[in-house]
């Protein structure tokens, strides 16, 4: 049993911080590495790349949105409450390395797991860009944190509430024309944003990392369902990345891949709903 | 059978009379092709002491020979004769922790069974079905017994991975008074035994129990343990005497051709892997969910594939087909398996070969394109190759598709371990022997040795395994 030290509501609810109590991981863990979680025995098993660790401590840190049946009931954990399994550190840790000048993306959720990839580059000695973007400023997270790990740091939204009008390319583009010596990219979001900023960074010549986020079973290796294609060739990436090279990824296959249980995430989450809502209706 | 008021003609007669090969009463395919429950329902009692009746008990046991862990056949099967079933499981528990699971599971036609002198001229005893009959007899209804445990020796072993290797190593060496602890990757011990092989075949509810035999034996089981990982096998051998890496044969293969990409489109290991270890089956009380198409391929001709095609009829499919390359009689499954499958409704599609996946634009599998084969001249493997009969394309339509073309090596564990050597195909070279590695203090057994093959060799590798490791740690050899 993994306990919950630490619960944060971010960006109105939508958006979840857990501290879990996990010493083996956080022992282990390196930036861009991700574990499974599953809440209960029925529960499914859903990969989240780890945020933050303290090893002193013990504990690992995981921010995830709400999005379905899983993430909903995870919300429901509060402090004191405790995760059935947390398995890991599980993937390939970034490789950290001075470049000189490198450019951070962050979109969504993404920014949670580019943190520590920002500050592992930071502390190499990098020239730290850093953009992190949301939809609007509500569901802007880990602002402050970024900024400590970044020598300049442009905030977008695409609604213009907060920060630059737009989205994360806008401000890449700008970043990358001016400074020609950028030596990496680093791009973590949503599908869509991820394909973007590749596109426009292989214009600019300059190497990208990805981190995919395709539906995982057991995230070691046995099963095949996240597999993806890099450089034409089939690779798992939950053993394999889950970081890769922008330049290569099919972002459309994945993209068609993430909808596969569409139906069955639909029909989950709306028993689950009804059922907390039933449960809330016999209280009263 | 009652000799009174009978002449004694009559009960020489009787005598002579021999007694047929008790068959296990069964679930009708029509019902059982609809639920995930067991197929056979086991012997009763009566049952299993009529067939336990047909061992004429040989001095020197062929069936003995043939048991990859050398059970004492006859010697159990004369206790489930008298009606002792818990002499019957002390007995088998000598040689084998799981007996429950080898009863179901194990080729005994070309094992114990294939031997039975019985068998030269009738049908050899059924030494699974009585294994099987003990085993759950003792779990439903015997008393809280364990075997005599050797005195404590201090040394410690761990074992990488809870699949039939590893289980076996573990109930050799506690046995022996050494402290055993399991690492298993996955939240639930078993390995194969549970994610793999489908409930109707072997209840998960068996694989947990016969683990839980073991853990009351004092094995230690650490789950959702990635080695590799979480610990390398050098930080283990830190803490421990000897370490065993039994871990399998876990990567799945594909076929290699456009369009695996699509919805639809599942490795075996992964189908598998959802409906028994997640029971996808039961969603959505479950919370993983499986796409349950209406007309579902199998690719491949093994007991995974079999396994794959009658978990998608009980998923609802309304058509499950096997699609094989080679012809029947090149078929790997096991003839009961192949019976099964086809009693149930499976329908095969032999010498038929794949060349690509079709789907829509949503991304969805919506056929697949084969060509005809047939056979040529014998390959390697010593079964004749197919070969492509050209211009003989054509197209099935299907919503899921399976692909049971066997497994390989999954690097996670070994690249990370120097020392180890491995051989071209990524599997740990050990001595067949004994199943030492290249690697001081480090033992190897079961699929990630030998490639995927059966139960019952891992668990007779493993048998190799914790001798060697006893003999270790006892004189230091």
């Amino acid at each position: 049993m993994f306990e919950i030290v630490e619960r944060e509501e971010m960006a109105q609810g939508t958006i979840i911080s857990n501290w879990i109590k996990a010493p083996k991981i956080a022992q282990k863990a390196k930036p861009g590495q991700f574990v499974i979680l599953r809440a209960n025995e029925k529960g499914e098993r859903i990969p989240l790349t780890m945020a933050d660790t303290d090893p002193a401590k013990g504990l690992i840190n995981v921010i995830y949105m709400v999005v379905g049946k899983s993430t909903a009931l995870f919300k429901t954990l509060k402090v004191g409450d405790s995760y059935l399994d947390v398995i890991g550190p599980l993937g390939q840790p970034t490789h950290l390395e001075k470049v000189g000048k490198v450019v951070c993306v962050g979109g969504g959720t993404g920014i949670a797991v580019l943190h520590p990839i920002t500050r592992g580059l930071k502390q190499m000695g990098n020239y730290v860009y850093s953009i992190i973007g949301a939809r609007s400023k509500d569901l802007l997270i880990l602002e402050d944190k970024m900024r400590k790990v970044s020598d300049e740091l442009c905030v977008t939204t695409d609604d213009g509430t907060y920060g630059h009008k737009g989205f994360v390319t806008d401000v890449l583009d700008k970043i990358l024309s001016e400074n020609r010596d950028i030596g990496l990219a680093v791009c973590i979001g949503p599908v869509p944003m991820m394909k973007f900023c590749a596109k426009m960074t292989k214009e600019y010549g300059v190497k990208t990392l990805v981190s995919l986020n395709p539906i995982m079973l057991d995230g070691t290796g046995m099963c095949g369902c996240c597999r993806v294609q890099v450089g034409g060739k089939m690779q798992f990436a939950c053993v394999d990345g889950p970081e890769f090279d922008g330049h290569e990824v099919d972002f459309e296959e994945l993209n068609l891949r993430l909808r596969s249980y569409l139906p069955e995430e639909k029909l989950a989450y709306d028993r689950f709903k009804a059922a907390m809502g039933h449960t809330c209706a016999c209280k009263s | 059978m009652s000799t009174e008021n009978k002449a004694p003609e009559e009960v020489k007669a009787a005598k002579k009379e021999k007694i047929p090969r008790q068959k296990m009463p069964e679930q009708p395919p029509d019902v059982r092709r609809k639920n995930f429950e067991e197929v056979p329902y086991g012997y009763t009692p009566e049952l299993a002491m009529k067939e336990a009746e047909r061992c004429i008990q040989c001095k020197d046991p062929r069936c003995r020979q043939g048991c990859p862990v050398e059970i004492d056949i006859p010697g159990f099967i004369r206790f489930i004769k008298e009606g002792d079933f818990e002499g019957a499981i002390r007995k088998i528990w000598e040689k084998n922790s799981l007996p429950a699971v080898c009863g179901r599971v194990c080729p005994q036609e070309i094992q114990c069974e294939g031997l039975c002198i019985l068998g030269k001229k009738d049908e050899p005893v059924a030494i699974g079905n009585l294994e099987r009959f003990a085993a759950d007899y003792q779990r439903l209804h015997g008393r809280d017994i364990l075997p005599p445990k050797a005195a404590p020796t201090g040394k410690k072993v761990a074992v990488v991975g809870s699949g039939p290797a590893g289980l076996t190593v573990a109930g050799d060496l506690i046995l022996k008074g050494h402290e055993v602890t399991i690492f298993e990757a996955l939240h639930a011990p078993g390995g194969v035994l549970v994610y793999g092989i489908p409930e109707f075949r072997l209840p998960k509810e068996i694989v947990f129990h016969e683990c839980n035999y073991l853990k009351r034996l004092g094995v230690k089981i650490e789950l959702s343990q990635v080695i590799g990982r979480s610990e390398t096998v050098d930080e283990l051998l830190e803490r421990f005497d000897a370490v065993f890496l039994g871990v399998g044969a876990g990567l799945p293969i594909f076929l290699k051709i456009p369009g695996e990409h699509y919805i639809g489109v599942y490795s075996a290991n992964e189908y598998l892997t959802r409906s028994n270890l997640m029971k996808a089956y039961d969603f959505p009380n479950y919370d993983t969910p499986i796409v349950r198409g209406k007309k579902v391929a199998t690719f491949g001709g093994g007991n995974v594939a079999m396994d794959a095609a009658r978990t998608a009829l009980r998923l609802g499919a309304e058509h499950s087909y096997i699609i094989y390359r080679r012809g029947r009689e090149e078929m790997p499954a096991r003839a009961a398996e192949i019976h099964h499958a086809e009693e149930e409704g499976v329908e095969f599609l032999l010498l038929t070969n794949p060349v690509r996946f079709l789907g829509n634009e949503e991304g969805f599998l919506t056929g697949v394109e084969c060509l005809r084969m047939e056979l040529g001249e014998p390959d390697a493997s010593g079964r004749r190759r197919p070969v492509p009969i050209p211009g003989s394309e054509f197209t099935i339509e299907i919503d899921t598709a399976v692909i049971a073309i066997g497994s390989g090596a999954n690097p996670l564990l070994t690249k990370s371990t120097p020392g180890l050597a491995l051989n071209k195909w990524g599997y740990i070279i050990a001595d067949p022997k004994t199943g030492k590695t290249m690697k001081p203090r480090v033992w190897a057994g079961g699929d990630i040795v030998t490639g995927a093959a059966t139960v019952i060799l891992a668990m007779g590798a493993g048998r190799l395994a914790s001798n060697s490791i006893h003999d270790f740690l006892t004189y230091g050899w």
